[in-house]
């Protein structure tokens, strides 16, 4: 039964990559990532309980922190052009 | 009996999680824009996420009960914080999208005006 959910899951990621692949503007492309990474931490416990090896757990969580961190920063660069600057300087500029 | 109820009741959770997370994500190809998209794209991270990850908490409620206590009772406390972090990141990481593309000069989608208006 976890063999259906895997499969599911990883149809759900196919999809999901098409949408970073066709996405018009670079925002479709960050938020179908993102979705796609949320997922592939589901499909990684799902394949810990298919294998019966649920401690892969820790590989999820390890991936959902680097999925929400690289999603931030990719918005971060991508709105200002810079990682560094914060966003308090441009509002006292202005 | 008990474990078979529990079963029962986490492949529900199961189906149910794989159900919203494949509409949420057809929402994603089939919606017109980014804000429109994001609206799918939050419905797989709470609904599909979290009844997934309750479906898989329930296999290892089922895995303690089978004596296997060791190993599940550290299964449950990590599915339990996978869920946690979902639930803060999820919001955070759509509010962070919705706001670059806003600052981004994108205009949301609207409904084409009729002729007769």
């Amino acid at each position: 039964m976890f063999i259906a959910t895997t499969a599911g899951i990883l149809i759900a990621m196919t999809l999901a990559m098409v949408r970073a692949i066709l996405g018009p503007t670079v925002y479709d492309r960050v938020l179908a990532v993102n979705a796609f990474g949320t997922k592939t931490v589901l499909l990684i416990a799902a394949l810990g309980f298919l294998t019966g090896r649920p401690e892969f757990l820790d590989l999820a969580i390890v991936y959902a922190l680097i999925n929400f961190i690289g999603t931030i920063a990719v918005l971060k660069f991508f709105e200002y052009g810079d990682l560094g600057r914060e966003r308090r300087d441009e509002v006292a500029a202005e | 009996m008990m474990e078979m109820v529990l079963d029962v009741l986490s492949w529900i959770a199961i189906v149910g999680g794989l159900f919203f997370m494949l509409v949420g994500t057809v929402g994603i190809l089939r919606m017109p824009d980014v804000y429109t998209r994001l609206h799918a794209a939050g419905m797989t991270d709470t609904m599909g996420a979290g009844l997934l990850l309750l479906g898989m908490g329930l296999q290892s409620v089922i895995g303690i009960l089978d004596g296997d206590g060791q190993v599940y009772w550290f299964v449950l406390f990590r599915l339990v914080f996978v869920y946690a972090f979902l639930l803060f990141t999820s919001p955070i990481a759509t509010h962070a999208v919705a706001r670059a593309a806003l600052h981004g000069g994108l205009e949301p989608y609207r409904a084409p005006v009729e002729a007769g208006d």
